[in-house]
């Protein structure tokens, strides 16, 4: 019919509940696989631990960001309103940028003036780690993607609905047309199909 | 169920109410929540729509009014410099807060009921915040110069007031913005994926696609993911109080009798919180009747609401009753003077007994448990505290304000035309955007409420094979267990 290339990308199953789709993770698991994932409309409390996934790293990203955020909301407000790096003896960055310092409400000019500058610290932090959440998880999840093998499956849409998938990839070591669909049979799986993809 | 049959030695476990009504399936749920945007709108939905529009194009006219006469179209001057816009501000600011409490707080102590209602709440927090934006943008007079509030210098090198509360209000206000804008969308990319699925190829799939991000579900994304929700529950947490507590610092900082009180912080989230939740129920009550989603939205979600107004309500009271204390208590003269006049003889005390009645007395009707399960009743109530909450920041700004130090300069503030059609065209913008909002998007976050399904938990059918046993018990500390009955 058409003589499109296809490369394999991996076994697509499809299981009846939460609970199948558990127990199926943890003999995936246990057989020793590494490229696969499971696919479900929500969350699966537990199912890292069925998968042997470990923790995300994303909230040291997150820490990295708040403190990004905190310095960036200290160095703007004692630039700007402090002779604090000058007193340190990096005057030179207060020279960076011309500054007319005002002085109001009788607070002090030096770095004694700090409680002051609380508020805005606070936000920037929180600012700048919400949105090192939000690009750190794209970064570590690989989206925004416009495609996808995967969603050349006719049965794979169904998994935002009420569709449970394992999908073992063909780059996984242990990979094998027999043996993989032989586990996933196994292990309670329907609708076994080779997914591929077009190059 | 047997585990709930009684027999000597055993203990009798009380199941909890249902989040979702007679076991709806995964299917049902994504097909009654995305009918709603598929699906021709109801013809109510057009009878609200039309007039929003026009309310949006009144506060537009009355904001062009403004910036082509000027901000004294607005009825403050000396002393009432602050009167309606800066209390539209605090209104609509706190109407926001409820959405992040349901979003962010009741997610940390893991109050799963909170899925159904997070969606919308948070959807009316953006909203809120943008219709509370606006006020203290025009209310600088010439609204070309309001990028001044904006971190840079102006042509002088005169940076902001990074001292000021104001400005601590800025940064509050637009990270809070921005900070809702991310959770909100975070949540929603699973469920625009749902909504890409199942559309047919076109613009709208196009759309649903691109900012669903091409998600596809995998529990290596869900891990991050799961994380990446904590973290922001998290900051959002101290983040909603820090709100509430810099625009309470607007004034609590000033001298002004009546503002200067260190009460006001904790105060302003409590009344926050309060006002918020009676917003989410005014809308989600209609929303479920109309949409059909009595079974997502349970008169046990209804109840829960009514249970945190009544809470926060009576927060507000103790607050109330601790100001007057604190000015008879402090022996200050111009703080005492200044609750005499709010509460006796000033000339706007009838604002004072609005606020005291539809914020105190009108949520105690919620002690009563079938006063919760009646709509009627709690909407009511809502609407009092709705009403309720925009008196509360009237009296503490303008009752303020117009009797200062100095008696001559006393003046009774009179709001213009133009303040009461402004302030009536926001609520224009606001509806119009919510129902922008059930038009096009998931209103009920579609796989939270899958994931609080008893069938979602990866151990539910072990249950069916051996009862409930002892060790589940473990799981769930937070059970009823009755005492085993006598034998």
């Amino acid at each position: 019919m058409s003589t499109t290339l296809k490369r394999v990308h991996g076994y697509l199953a499809e299981f009846d509940s939460v609970h199948g789709l558990y127990h199926a993770a943890e003999q995936v698991r246990d057989a020793g696989y590494s490229k696969w994932d499971v696919h479900s409309p929500f969350p699966i409390h537990g199912m890292d631990a069925a998968m042997g996934n470990p923790r995300s790293k994303l909230p040291y990203l997150v820490f990295c960001g708040g403190l990004t955020g905190t310095a960036t909301a200290f160095t703007l407000e004692t630039i700007t309103q402090t002779n604090f790096w000058s007193h340190i003896g990096l005057g030179f960055l207060e020279k960076i940028i011309e500054t007319y310092p005002t002085i109001v409400q009788a607070k002090p000019a030096d770095i004694w003036t700090i409680p002051a500058f609380f508020p805005i610290m606070f936000e920037l932090t929180i600012l700048f780690s919400a949105f090192t959440t939000l690009f750190g998880l794209l970064a570590l999840i690989g989206l925004p993607r416009w495609n996808h093998p995967l969603f050349a499956s006719k049965n794979f849409p169904k998994f935002s609905d009420d569709g449970f998938f394992v999908c073992i990839e063909a780059r996984d070591p242990k990979f094998s047309q027999e043996g993989t669909r032989a586990l996933l049979e196994k292990a309670g799986g329907r609708n076994i199909e080779l997914v591929e993809d077009e190059i | 169920m047997d585990a709930t049959a009684s027999t000597p030695n055993t203990p009798r476990i009380l199941e909890r109410e249902p989040l979702v009504l007679n076991n709806r399936s995964y299917s049902w749920i994504t097909n009654r929540i995305c009918g709603i945007v598929e699906n021709k709108q109801p013809a109510l939905w057009w009878i609200l729509f039309v007039p929003s529009v026009l309310l949006t194009g009144l506060m537009v006219f009355c904001f062009t009014y403004l910036i082509s006469t000027g901000v004294g179209v607005w009825g403050q001057k000396q002393p009432v410099a602050w009167a309606w816009d800066i209390t539209n501000f605090v209104f609509w600011i706190g109407i926001g807060h409820a959405g992040t409490l349901i979003s962010a707080i009741l997610f940390l102590t893991r109050q799963k009921w909170r899925t159904s209602v997070n969606r919308a709440a948070e959807a009316m927090t953006i909203f809120a915040v943008m219709c509370a934006g606006l006020f203290p943008a025009f209310h600088v007079g010439r609204v070309w110069m309001v990028w001044f509030l904006a971190p840079v210098p102006n042509a002088n090198s005169i940076w902001q007031n990074f001292k000021s509360p104001l400005l601590w209000d800025v940064f509050a206000v637009s990270t809070y913005f921005s900070v809702s804008l991310v959770f909100w969308f975070l949540g929603l990319v699973p469920d625009l994926a749902t909504l890409r699925d199942r559309c047919r190829p076109g613009l709208k799939k196009l759309l649903y696609g691109l900012f669903s991000l091409g998600w596809r579900g995998g529990n290596r994304h869900w891990s991050h993911y799961e994380t990446a929700y904590m973290l922001l529950a998290g900051l959002s947490t101290p983040l909603v109080l820090s709100v509430h507590s810099v625009v309470s610092f607007d004034f609590a900082t000033s001298v002004v009798p009546g503002w200067h009180t260190t009460i006001f912080p904790p105060y302003f989230v409590a009344g926050a919180i309060f006002g918020g939740f009676a917003m989410v129920l005014t809308l989600m009550i209609p929303c479920r009747r109309i949409y059909g989603l009595q079974d997502l939205i349970t008169p046990k979600h209804i109840d829960n609401m009514a249970k945190i107004i009544l809470l926060t309500g009576t927060i507000v009271g103790y607050a109330y009753c601790m100001e007057i204390f604190v000015a008879y208590y402090s022996a200050n003269q111009f703080e005492s003077a200044a609750f005499t006049m709010r509460g006796l003889t000033g000339p706007s005390t009838w604002a004072y007994y609005f606020m005291f009645s539809f914020n105190v007395f009108a949520p105690q009707l919620f002690w009563y448990r079938p006063f919760r399960h009646n709509l009627w009743v709690v909407m009511f109530v809502c609407m009092c505290v709705n009403a309720g909450m925009w008196f509360e920041r009237y009296v503490i700004i303008a009752t303020s304000l117009e009797r200062h130090f100095m008696p001559g300069a006393w003046q009774v503030y009179k709001a213009t035309w133009v303040d009461k059609y402004t302030f009536l065209g926001t609520f224009g913008f606001f509806m119009m955007l919510f129902l922008l909002f059930l038009r096009f998007l998931p209103v009920i976050a579609i796989g939270e409420v899958k994931g609080v399904l008893p069938q979602s938990n990866p151990h539910h059918d072990d249950h069916a094979e051996k009862g409930i046993q002892e060790e589940d018990l473990m799981d769930y500390p937070d059970r009823h267990v009755a005492k085993p009955a006598a034998a």
